[in-house]
Protein backbone atom coordinates (compact mmCIF):
# COMPACT_ATOMS: atom_id res chain seq x y z
CA UNK A 1 0.00 0.00 0.00
CA UNK A 2 1.26 3.85 -0.83
CA UNK A 3 1.08 5.61 2.29
CA UNK A 4 1.59 9.19 3.17
CA UNK A 5 1.92 10.66 7.04
CA UNK A 6 1.18 13.66 8.27
CA UNK A 7 3.13 14.73 11.23
CA UNK A 8 1.59 17.58 13.78
CA UNK A 9 4.01 17.81 16.84
CA UNK A 10 7.23 18.86 17.37
CA UNK A 11 9.90 16.06 18.91
CA UNK A 12 9.82 15.68 22.64
CA UNK A 13 7.28 17.58 23.81
CA UNK A 14 4.39 14.87 21.96
CA UNK A 15 5.17 11.01 21.25
CA UNK A 16 3.68 12.22 17.68
CA UNK A 17 6.78 12.14 15.69
CA UNK A 18 8.26 9.10 17.60
CA UNK A 19 5.03 7.12 16.38
CA UNK A 20 4.67 8.95 13.38
CA UNK A 21 9.12 7.15 12.44
CA UNK A 22 7.77 3.98 14.41
CA UNK A 23 5.34 3.68 11.87
CA UNK A 24 7.28 4.64 9.08
CA UNK A 25 10.14 2.47 9.87
CA UNK A 26 7.32 -0.59 10.27
CA UNK A 27 5.23 0.32 6.85
CA UNK A 28 8.91 -0.13 4.77
CA UNK A 29 9.69 -3.41 6.48
CA UNK A 30 6.71 -4.50 5.68
CA UNK A 31 6.71 -3.82 1.82
CA UNK A 32 4.74 -0.97 1.95
CA UNK A 33 5.64 2.22 0.11
CA UNK A 34 5.70 6.29 1.88
CA UNK A 35 5.06 8.33 -1.25
CA UNK A 36 5.85 11.38 1.44
CA UNK A 37 6.04 12.97 5.22
CA UNK A 38 4.72 15.90 5.48
CA UNK A 39 5.39 18.04 8.75
CA UNK A 40 3.43 20.87 9.69
CA UNK A 41 2.14 23.28 12.61
CA UNK A 42 5.03 22.74 15.11
CA UNK A 43 5.81 19.27 13.26
CA UNK A 44 8.23 21.47 11.50
CA UNK A 45 10.42 21.44 14.26
CA UNK A 46 11.42 18.09 13.90
CA UNK A 47 14.02 19.17 11.18
CA UNK A 48 16.25 21.30 13.31
CA UNK A 49 19.89 20.42 12.62
CA UNK A 50 20.47 22.42 15.77
CA UNK A 51 18.73 19.94 18.49
CA UNK A 52 21.65 17.78 20.62
CA UNK A 53 19.36 15.80 23.04
CA UNK A 54 20.54 13.66 25.96
CA UNK A 55 23.04 10.69 24.63
CA UNK A 56 21.08 8.34 26.56
CA UNK A 57 17.65 9.78 24.32
CA UNK A 58 16.66 9.24 20.98
CA UNK A 59 17.89 11.74 18.44
CA UNK A 60 14.45 12.27 16.62
CA UNK A 61 15.58 14.85 14.13
CA UNK A 62 18.47 12.39 13.47
CA UNK A 63 15.96 9.66 13.28
CA UNK A 64 14.05 11.29 10.50
CA UNK A 65 17.46 12.04 8.97
CA UNK A 66 18.53 8.48 9.21
CA UNK A 67 15.05 6.89 7.49
CA UNK A 68 15.35 9.74 4.89
CA UNK A 69 18.81 8.51 3.28
CA UNK A 70 18.62 4.33 3.54
CA UNK A 71 14.88 4.71 2.01
CA UNK A 72 15.22 7.70 0.03
CA UNK A 73 12.03 9.08 2.23
CA UNK A 74 10.54 12.66 0.91
CA UNK A 75 10.65 14.63 4.26
CA UNK A 76 8.97 17.72 3.15
CA UNK A 77 8.23 20.89 5.85
CA UNK A 78 5.75 23.10 5.35
CA UNK A 79 6.74 26.68 4.32
CA UNK A 80 4.09 28.92 5.58
CA UNK A 81 4.73 26.57 8.93
CA UNK A 82 8.61 26.41 9.38
CA UNK A 83 8.55 30.57 8.25
CA UNK A 84 6.20 31.23 11.55
CA UNK A 85 8.77 29.14 13.65
CA UNK A 86 12.33 30.04 12.37
CA UNK A 87 12.88 27.20 10.14
CA UNK A 88 15.40 27.78 6.97
CA UNK A 89 17.04 26.04 4.43
CA UNK A 90 19.83 27.49 2.92
CA UNK A 91 17.86 29.51 0.05
CA UNK A 92 15.27 30.34 1.99
CA UNK A 93 17.38 31.72 5.07
CA UNK A 94 19.40 33.56 2.04
CA UNK A 95 16.34 34.59 0.80
CA UNK A 96 15.50 36.38 4.23
CA UNK A 97 18.46 37.87 4.65
CA UNK A 98 19.84 35.98 7.45
CA UNK A 99 23.25 34.63 7.74
CA UNK A 100 22.40 31.15 9.43
CA UNK A 101 19.80 28.09 8.23
CA UNK A 102 18.67 25.30 10.33
CA UNK A 103 17.19 22.55 8.56
CA UNK A 104 18.84 19.21 8.60
CA UNK A 105 19.61 17.12 6.06
CA UNK A 106 17.18 14.74 4.44
CA UNK A 107 14.10 17.27 5.38
CA UNK A 108 13.26 19.78 2.04
CA UNK A 109 10.82 23.20 2.33
CA UNK A 110 7.65 23.08 0.29
CA UNK A 111 3.95 23.93 0.58
CA UNK A 112 0.87 23.01 1.58
CA UNK A 113 0.00 21.73 -1.80
CA UNK A 114 2.49 18.76 -1.53
CA UNK A 115 0.12 17.64 1.96
CA UNK A 116 -3.09 17.67 -0.74
CA UNK A 117 -1.12 15.98 -3.05
CA UNK A 118 0.17 13.37 -0.97
CA UNK A 119 -3.65 13.07 0.48
CA UNK A 120 -4.71 12.34 -3.70
CA UNK A 121 -1.59 10.27 -4.76
CA UNK A 122 -1.47 7.91 -1.61
CA UNK A 123 -4.17 4.88 -0.45
CA UNK A 124 -3.63 6.46 2.98
CA UNK A 125 -2.45 9.59 4.71
CA UNK A 126 -2.25 8.87 8.39
CA UNK A 127 -1.97 12.15 10.53
CA UNK A 128 -0.38 11.55 13.56
CA UNK A 129 -0.58 14.52 16.47
CA UNK A 130 -3.05 17.63 17.00
CA UNK B 1 -7.20 10.98 -11.40
CA UNK B 2 -10.10 10.67 -9.57
CA UNK B 3 -11.63 13.33 -7.34
CA UNK B 4 -11.10 11.99 -3.54
CA UNK B 5 -13.44 13.57 -0.47
CA UNK B 6 -11.42 15.49 1.58
CA UNK B 7 -12.88 16.49 5.06
CA UNK B 8 -11.12 18.76 7.22
CA UNK B 9 -12.21 18.18 10.79
CA UNK B 10 -11.82 21.41 12.95
CA UNK B 11 -12.01 20.39 16.84
CA UNK B 12 -10.43 23.17 18.65
CA UNK B 13 -11.13 26.85 19.81
CA UNK B 14 -9.85 29.40 17.56
CA UNK B 15 -7.29 30.91 19.96
CA UNK B 16 -5.03 29.25 22.79
CA UNK B 17 -3.15 26.86 20.08
CA UNK B 18 -2.44 27.49 16.39
CA UNK B 19 -4.88 24.13 14.56
CA UNK B 20 -7.57 26.54 14.22
CA UNK B 21 -5.61 29.13 12.08
CA UNK B 22 -3.49 26.84 10.50
CA UNK B 23 -5.76 24.38 9.30
CA UNK B 24 -7.47 27.40 7.47
CA UNK B 25 -4.78 28.04 5.25
CA UNK B 26 -4.71 23.91 4.10
CA UNK B 27 -8.04 24.39 3.14
CA UNK B 28 -7.49 27.79 1.17
CA UNK B 29 -4.54 25.62 -0.63
CA UNK B 30 -6.28 22.93 -1.26
CA UNK B 31 -9.40 24.34 -3.02
CA UNK B 32 -6.97 24.74 -5.75
CA UNK B 33 -6.62 21.49 -6.07
CA UNK B 34 -10.35 20.60 -7.37
CA UNK B 35 -11.30 17.94 -5.23
CA UNK B 36 -14.75 17.45 -3.07
CA UNK B 37 -13.97 19.24 0.12
CA UNK B 38 -15.79 19.63 3.09
CA UNK B 39 -15.42 20.85 6.70
CA UNK B 40 -16.73 20.08 10.27
CA UNK B 41 -16.56 21.17 13.16
CA UNK B 42 -17.18 19.37 16.41
CA UNK B 43 -16.39 20.10 19.79
CA UNK B 44 -14.69 23.39 20.90
CA UNK B 45 -13.91 23.48 16.66
CA UNK B 46 -17.69 25.75 16.79
CA UNK B 47 -16.24 28.51 18.24
CA UNK B 48 -14.45 28.85 15.29
CA UNK B 49 -17.21 29.75 13.85
CA UNK B 50 -18.63 32.29 16.11
CA UNK B 51 -19.10 35.98 15.35
CA UNK B 52 -18.61 39.09 16.38
CA UNK B 53 -15.03 37.73 17.44
CA UNK B 54 -12.78 40.32 19.05
CA UNK B 55 -9.11 40.16 19.56
CA UNK B 56 -7.96 43.45 20.53
CA UNK B 57 -7.28 41.93 23.82
CA UNK B 58 -4.80 38.91 23.10
CA UNK B 59 -2.77 40.79 20.74
CA UNK B 60 -3.45 38.30 17.59
CA UNK B 61 -4.85 38.78 14.52
CA UNK B 62 -8.91 37.96 13.98
CA UNK B 63 -8.39 35.51 11.34
CA UNK B 64 -12.72 34.86 11.79
CA UNK B 65 -13.53 36.49 8.58
CA UNK B 66 -11.62 34.45 6.83
CA UNK B 67 -14.38 31.73 7.09
CA UNK B 68 -16.68 34.05 5.26
CA UNK B 69 -14.60 33.95 2.12
CA UNK B 70 -14.80 30.31 2.05
CA UNK B 71 -17.62 30.05 -0.32
CA UNK B 72 -15.41 31.95 -3.08
CA UNK B 73 -13.26 28.93 -2.75
CA UNK B 74 -16.18 26.79 -3.74
CA UNK B 75 -15.34 25.18 -0.13
CA UNK B 76 -19.77 25.22 0.40
CA UNK B 77 -20.20 21.97 2.10
CA UNK B 78 -19.24 23.31 6.06
CA UNK B 79 -20.96 20.31 8.68
CA UNK B 80 -21.89 21.93 12.39
CA UNK B 81 -22.11 19.26 15.22
CA UNK B 82 -26.00 19.75 16.78
CA UNK B 83 -24.68 18.26 20.19
CA UNK B 84 -21.10 20.54 20.09
CA UNK B 85 -23.01 23.45 19.54
CA UNK B 86 -26.09 23.00 22.57
CA UNK B 87 -23.37 21.17 24.63
CA UNK B 88 -21.71 25.00 24.54
CA UNK B 89 -25.10 26.65 25.01
CA UNK B 90 -24.48 28.12 21.59
CA UNK B 91 -27.24 27.92 18.55
CA UNK B 92 -26.73 28.59 14.69
CA UNK B 93 -27.73 32.29 15.52
CA UNK B 94 -24.42 32.52 17.42
CA UNK B 95 -22.27 31.50 14.17
CA UNK B 96 -21.75 33.68 10.86
CA UNK B 97 -23.66 33.27 8.22
CA UNK B 98 -21.85 31.47 5.72
CA UNK B 99 -23.20 31.34 2.17
CA UNK B 100 -21.90 30.79 -1.09
CA UNK B 101 -23.09 31.42 -4.77
CA UNK B 102 -24.75 28.81 -7.16
CA UNK B 103 -23.90 29.49 -10.86
CA UNK B 104 -26.18 26.58 -11.95
CA UNK B 105 -28.97 28.41 -10.26
CA UNK B 106 -27.67 31.59 -11.58
CA UNK B 107 -25.74 32.35 -9.00
CA UNK B 108 -28.47 31.99 -6.28
CA UNK B 109 -27.02 32.20 -2.87
CA UNK B 110 -27.15 29.70 -0.64
CA UNK B 111 -26.09 28.45 3.08
CA UNK B 112 -22.98 26.47 3.45
CA UNK B 113 -23.44 25.39 7.00
CA UNK B 114 -25.09 22.27 7.69
CA UNK B 115 -26.42 21.80 11.28
CA UNK B 116 -26.09 18.33 11.49
CA UNK B 117 -26.00 15.44 14.23
CA UNK B 118 -23.57 13.43 15.68
CA UNK B 119 -24.96 10.32 14.14
CA UNK B 120 -25.61 12.07 10.89
CA UNK B 121 -21.95 13.40 10.68
CA UNK B 122 -19.91 9.63 11.96
CA UNK B 123 -22.31 8.54 8.61
CA UNK B 124 -20.57 11.64 6.40
CA UNK B 125 -17.01 11.18 7.67
CA UNK B 126 -17.56 7.24 7.09
CA UNK B 127 -17.63 8.23 3.41
CA UNK B 128 -14.87 10.58 3.49
CA UNK B 129 -11.34 9.76 1.37
CA UNK B 130 -9.01 11.97 3.15
CA UNK B 131 -9.40 12.68 7.01
CA UNK B 132 -7.55 15.96 7.65
CA UNK B 133 -8.04 16.48 11.69
CA UNK B 134 -7.17 19.52 13.10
Amino acid sequence: MKFSIQVNEGPYQHQASDTAYQFAKAAIAAGHEIFRVFFYHDGVNNATKLAVPPQDDRDIPKLWSELSKENNLDLVVCIAAAQRRGMMDVDEAKRQGFEDNNLKEGFRISGLGQLIEAGIESDRLVVFGA
Amino acid sequence: MAVKKFMYVNRKAPYGTIYALESLEVVLIGAAFDQDVSLAFIGDGVYELTKGQNTDGIGQKNFSPTYAALGDYDVNKIYVEKESLEERGLTLDDLQHLVWEDEDEDWAEKDSIRLVSRAELADVIADQDILLSF
